[in-house]
This record gives C-alpha cells, structure tokens and sequence, in this order.
C-alpha cells in the first residue's frame, strides 16, 4: 500500500520540524561520535586486551539479565495487569513501586543494591555470616544490577501488551476448559508475546548500557564486572580516543543485536 | 590502555585561545595577592575541582565570598581525569584544580591554562579500612591477600596511578577486587563495609571522619601527590577567576592542613 | 449427554439487572431474541460460567452448575457447555485445526490425537483444505463454522450460540445458516442460539425467548409468538 492510497493516515504537517529535531536530537551525538572516532587505531584499541573482555562480559551479562527479566517480569506484569480488582491506591502503589528504578539515578540504586545485598546489606549480612557469600564485585552483582534497571521495561511493556489481549479471547479458551495456567500459557502469553519481547529487547538494551548501578554495586574488575560502558568511563580519563572507540563499539554492537533480534522476533510472531 | 597522546583538543580549542589570550592577561595582571586591591570583582565562576577538595573549597569560597560581597563561586568536584576531558573538549570553566600534575598537564596541553599552574597543597595515600578493621588489615602487604576484599582506583585516574606506584615500590602484588573509576568510589566501598580495605588518600580518611580508619604505610612518603591550580583561558570572568587562584594559594594553606594535606 | 436446561438466572451488571428463566429439552434449539441490550449475551455468559449468578439457579441435567444460595458454581472450565461468541471467534495466533484441538487437549487428548480429531472434524464438515490457515486469513462464514466445530468438538451438552451469523455479509447468510443447521441436527444436545433475526429463529430454532430489559417478556414456539405477540416489541422483533 502507497501512501498515497491512504491521506487519513499522513502525519500532520506541523509535526515535522519538531519530529526532526527529535530525530537529530538522537541520531546527532551518534554522528559526532561516528565521525570523531579514531577509525585507524580501533584495530590496536580493540586488541588493547580491555575492550574484548568488556564486549564479552557486557553482551553475556546483559542476555542473562534479559532472561531474568522475563522470567521475574512476566509473572509480575500478569499479577499488575490482574489488579483491577485492587483498590485503587494499592495498584497506584505497586506500579510506583515497580517504575521506581526508570526514575532513580543508577548510582543510587547501585547503593541501594548494596544497602540489600552488600557484606552488610539486610540480606547480604546473613548470607555473608551463614554461608560465607558475598555479592558485590562479582559478575552476578553485574546481573543483580542490569536486571534491576531493566526489570520496569519489561514490566511495563508486558502489562500493556497483556491489557490489549482481548478479555474474550480468555473467556473463549476457559469454555473450552483450559483452567487459568492452560488459558495463560496457550492463550493470553501467546497473544502478548509481541509485547514481551519488545520488553526484553528494552531491557536488554537498558543492561547493556548500564552504568551507575554497576560501577557502585558490582565495582570494576576487567573480566569479572568491567562492562563496556565501565570500560568506556575508565578510559575516558587517560585516553579520550579510546573511550571514543569503546563507545562506537558498543553502538555497533547495540544497533546489530537490536537489528537482529527484532528481525527474528518479527519473523517468528508473523509465521 | 594506551598512552597515546589525546586526539581531542581540535579546532575549537584553537578558537577558545585565540579568545581567550586577552581574558588571560587582563587575569594576570590583576593577579595581586591582596585582594582588597580589586574592588571590581563581582559575578560568578565555576570551579572545576579535585573530588577530594570537597570539604576545604566550599569552606574558603565563604570566606572568600565575604571579603567580596556580590561574587559567588560554583564548584563542580569529580574525578581530576573526568573534569579535565570536560574542560578540554569545552566546558565553561573559570578554574581548575587539580589531584595531579599529569592532569594539568592535559589541560596544558590543550592550551586552557591562562598562567602556570601553581601547586597548593599535596596529598600522600594511606589505607582506609572500615571502623573496626572487620578484615584486619595491617599494611600495604594485605592488599596482596585475595581473601580480603581490595579497591583500588583505576590506574586512570591520578589515585589509582599513585596506588601502582606504590604497589611496585614495595613489591606487592595486589589483587584488587575492584578498579574504582575515583576514589571518592573507593571510599563508599570502604565505608559501607564492602571492602576490608581500600587506597585513599589522607584527607580522605580525615573527612570521613569515624567511619573508616587510616593505616599510613612508609611506600607512602614515595608517591606524594601534587595539587595544581590554575585561572582557564576563556573564562568570562577573568579577574574573579584569578582573585579565587590568588586567595587560595595566599590564604588557603591553614584549611588545607586541617583537612589533611600537606604544605606545598 | 443431553441437555436438558432449567436455569433461573439473575445477574446485575452495575445498573443493569438480568432476571430470566430459560428451559430448553434435551436435544431442542431455544432462540433467546431481544434487542440491543436486552441482556441476551449476559444470559449467555451466565450460562457459560462468565458472570456468576446474583441469585437463582443453573441445572443442566439435573447438576447444579451455579446456584448462590447452596454455594455452588462450577468454573467456566468445567461446564459441559460450548461457546461460539460473535467476535472474537477464533484464536489469532492458531491455525483453524489448532483451533479445533485446542478443546481436544484440555479434555485430555495428547497433541497428535488431539490434531488428528481436529483434522477429521474439519473434514467432514468441509473445511478441510482450511486446516492450516490463520484466522486472519479466513472469510466470516468460514470463520463461524470453524468456530462452531471447535465448540462441538468437545461434544458440550449445551451450546451457546451468540449471533453466530452477525459477522457474516448479508449474501453469505442463507449459506452459513444452512450449513448452522446441519450441525445442530447432528447436535446431541440443546442449544440456544441468540440473535436479533427472526430468519435465524425460523431457520434453526424450535422456541423462542424475547428478553426486553433484562426479563422474558414472551416464551413459545416461534408461530405462536408471531400469532399473538405479548408487546409491540416482540410484534417487531418478529417482523421478517
């Protein structure tokens, strides 16, 4: 279909100055990153023995933390979108709560995460004296914080996708004598699998780029908690071109992943 | 990483110094070590400064800032290395001050220093461990200890530049937990008790009070760490920026000693 | 199986209060004809187990499937009811034979011989060569009597019919109400069908209920009804 076959459908014409000013507010940096970027040493500061182990850590991280967004999201997503029959303030309340990291500087829930899980955490105390486990500083810290800054796009986006799935749908599948985990599994997650993996494509993007929360929580040690974007700050101080490099890294790699996901995902909803 | 020399100073940095020459010498020329002498200071500067100049500055600016009704002085503390890449590629800065000389020498480099750099205070690294020394730690050969939980800021950064040279000084193969990207990071770590120790340096362990305790260490003496200061060429308030260099290192010698440092 | 229904059924639904009762023989297709909002599909969801009762009872042979008072009500999941709801007829992301199985597993057939009655419902009722497509892909007509086999394919003692030919174009009725009606007469058990067409009722069914408001206005056989209607409503409704 043209576009010309569908006028009703045309953006409104006032729309697209600001649209493009949008658009060069997010594509710009890109640009200037892209064109300041030392093309002829990214081979020797790719093989400087940083970023390799970076890349690596990051990608594997950020997958395992995508997976644990779903599969903690999910369910959490199903109770929040189930919760009309709460009183009001209680929904309010929960969805406050699980938004609250889309709105808390990184850096502060790192602390957070470590007023929980430190050596002397509410939690991390008694697993640190009873069992001798200790969680900053490893890559599972790594996880623990990806997962946390990521877990509200999952969340949410799974909750609209689960509000657009057609209350009729599981009324059908209950006639037909699918008892609830029968009509969620066959019925309603199916139908919101677009949403869910929109929200772990998010989260995952969210973990690959994180930050804050990893340099507070989990420190920065090269091959055990030093991401990309770790990686990227640290060489920021000695060696500007490096940090550049670091970063153009990551934005290819974000872009492919992302590109590549989608495409999959796309395909395997449509056939 | 590798010590290539930066490719960011560019052009703009070029065109901020060919502005910024006049500022600099009107800046130098007022550069009278009494300030009563410059009644035409008013207006506002941002200072860049060293993480570790956080509790001294804001205490002289109000001093400052008494002496000279109408003036306000902005500071802005970070990791030395993050706050001279901001300065090099532009941020309007009026001062920087800096937790070493390597440092400086970036925004030397890059031709944003308005006159020499003078050196204020210096700083030696001692050990921080948490109240109570949970992980009796007793000198700089525990840091060798893999059971004990280390940080250590990243060699990047001026502090964690001093720890390595410590370290190879006495001959101690550490295994840190943890590069920090500054050690206002390593700190935290020591503070919240998630580290047994880190390296700090001495006004650290000052300003944190009774939270962490300081072990001095003879490596020390051998890895002192110089604070530069020095007025940036395109400042828009150049006289102010120069008055504030001046008054700190005429008058800032008694806080800096309180808070830790060392005489220059 | 064989469907005798005896149901008093009353539902509120904010303001709106359903008070009905609805019999059907085994074997026997009652029309439950109203207008817009005169609860016809409350009724049905009732009936299905969607919207418990406020008061009243639902036997259907003789077992109590909702009855507040003495604490009864059997899930939706449990009834031996079928559903054949006007939109939404079918699920999007299953082929039409997914579809008919989908009600094959949950009453216990493993996937293959779930898939394999599916495919041999689908063919004896001419729909064969539809078993791999997507709903999407299917006309209205198709549509319905898909969804009509997967209903029947649980063999239900009762089956609901909620404007099974309201999607389909005007041309393709006849058709649909023809092939309906062959179903129904293969059916064991009773059904009620509803609609707003007097054609249906005429065509498939053996009594009529007209609901205005939420109550019976007029129960009987379609002839009767037209002979003598209760009100200018159901004269109306009756009108071909």
């Amino acid at each position: 279909m043209s576009r010309r076959a569908d006028p009703a459908a045309r953006a409104p014409r006032a729309l697209l100055l600001p649209a493009a000013l949008g658009v060069l507010l997010l594509i710009g940096p890109l640009v200037a990153l892209l064109i300041r970027a030392p093309w002829g040493d990214l081979p020797s500061i790719l093989a400087g023995g940083t970023v390799l182990p970076a890349l690596g850590l990051s990608l594997g991280t950020a997958a395992i933390s995508a997976g644990l967004c779903v599969v903690l999201g999910v369910p959490l997503a199903v109770v929040l979108a189930g919760a009309d029959g709460w009183p009001a303030p209680a929904r309010r309340l929960a969805r406050a709560l699980v938004t609250t990291p889309l709105v808390l500087p990184p850096v502060v829930g790192g602390i957070a995460l470590l007023l929980l899980l430190g050596r002397v955490g509410l939690i991390g105390e008694p697993l640190y004296r009873g069992f001798g486990v200790t969680i900053p500083f490893t890559t599972a810290a790594v996880v623990i914080a990806q997962t946390f800054v990521g877990l509200p796009f999952l969340v949410l986006g799974v909750e609209g996708a689960l509000r657009g799935v057609d209350a009729r749908q599981q009324a059908a599948a209950a006639v037909l004598g699918a008892g609830a985990w029968t009509r969620f599994a066959r019925v309603t997650l199916p139908l919101a699998a677009p949403g869910v993996a929109a929200g772990a494509v998010l989260a995952f993007a969210r973990a690959l780029g994180e930050f804050g929360a990893t340099i507070t929580f989990a420190g920065s040690l090269p091959a055990a908690t030093q991401t990309l974007p770790v990686a990227a700050y640290l060489a920021l101080n000695s060696d500007p071109a490096a940090a550049i490099a670091i970063s153009v890294v990551l934005v290819l790699v974000s872009l492919g992943v992302l590109v590549a996901l989608r495409d999959r995902w796309l395909r395997g909803i449509a056939g | 990483m590798s010590r290539r020399p930066s490719l960011v100073p560019v052009a703009a940095a070029t065109l901020v110094l060919l502005a910024g020459c006049a500022q600099g010498g009107s800046g130098a020329a007022s550069s009278s070590p009494t300030p009563s002498a410059s009644p035409s200071l008013s207006g506002s500067i941002t200072v860049d400064a060293a993480a570790s100049l956080n509790e001294v500055f804001p205490e002289l600016a109000t001093e400052f800032q008494q002496r000279h009704p109408g003036t306000r002085v902005v500071f802005s503390f970070g990791g030395s290395s993050t706050l001279a890449a901001q300065i090099v590629s532009g941020a309007p800065v009026d001062v920087f001050a800096a937790a070493s000389t390597k440092t400086m020498r970036t925004v030397q480099d890059a031709q944003r220093t308005a006159a020499d750099p003078v050196v204020i205070a210096r700083n030696r690294l001692e050990i921080a461990v948490p109240k109570g020394d949970p992980g009796k730690v007793t000198g700089l050969a525990d840091f060798a200890d893999a059971a004990k939980t280390i940080v250590v800021c990243d060699e990047t950064v001026p502090c964690g530049a001093a720890a390595q040279q410590v370290f190879s000084l006495g001959k101690i193969a550490a295994k840190p937990d943890s590069y920090e990207p500054d050690v206002t990071a390593v700190l935290t770590k020591v503070r919240t008790g998630e580290a047994d120790a880190g390296l700090v340096y001495v006004t650290d362990v000052v300003a944190a009070g009774d939270q962490v305790q300081g072990i001095p260490f003879a490596e020390s003496d051998r890895a002192i760490t110089d604070y530069p200061i020095a007025a940036l060429t395109d400042s828009k308030n150049a006289s102010l920026a120069q008055a504030w260099v001046d008054f700190v290192v005429a008058e800032g010698g008694p806080d800096l000693e309180a808070a830790g440092f060392l005489a220059p | 199986m064989s469907g005798a229904l005896d149901a008093r059924i009353r539902v509120r639904r904010g303001d709106f209060a359903v008070d009905a009762e609805l019999r059907a023989e085994q074997g026997g297709v009652v029309a439950l004809m109203g207008r817009n909002g005169a609860g016809k599909s409350t009724v049905a969801a009732a009936l299905a187990g969607l919207a418990p009762l406020a008061a009243g009872r639902i036997l259907l042979d003789g077992v109590v499937l909702d009855d507040p008072e003495a604490d009864v009500l059997v899930p939706a999941e449990r009834r031996p009811v079928g559903l054949v709801q006007q939109q939404a007829a079918l699920f999007p992301h299953l082929s039409a034979l997914d579809n008919v199985a989908f009600g094959l597993r949950t009453a216990g057939l493993r996937r293959g011989a779930a898939r394999q009655r599916a495919a041999r419902l689908l063919q004896e009722a001419g729909l064969g060569e539809l078993a791999a497509r997507r709903p999407a892909t299917l006309s209205g007509g198709q549509t319905a009597r898909v969804a009509l086999i997967r209903s029947l394919a649980r063999e239900p003692a009762l089956l609901l019919l909620d404007e099974p030919l309201a999607a389909v174009d005007a041309e393709a009725r006849p058709l649909l109400r023809t092939a309906i009606a062959d179903r129904l007469r293969a059916f064991a058990g009773s059904a009620v069908l509803i609609t707003h067409d007097v054609r249906d009722a005429e065509a498939l069914a053996d009594r009529v209920v007209v609901l205005d408001g939420g109550r019976v206005v007029q129960a009987g056989p379609l002839a009767d009804l037209r002979a003598a209607p209760a009100d200018p409503v159901v004269a109306r409704l009756l009108q071909a």
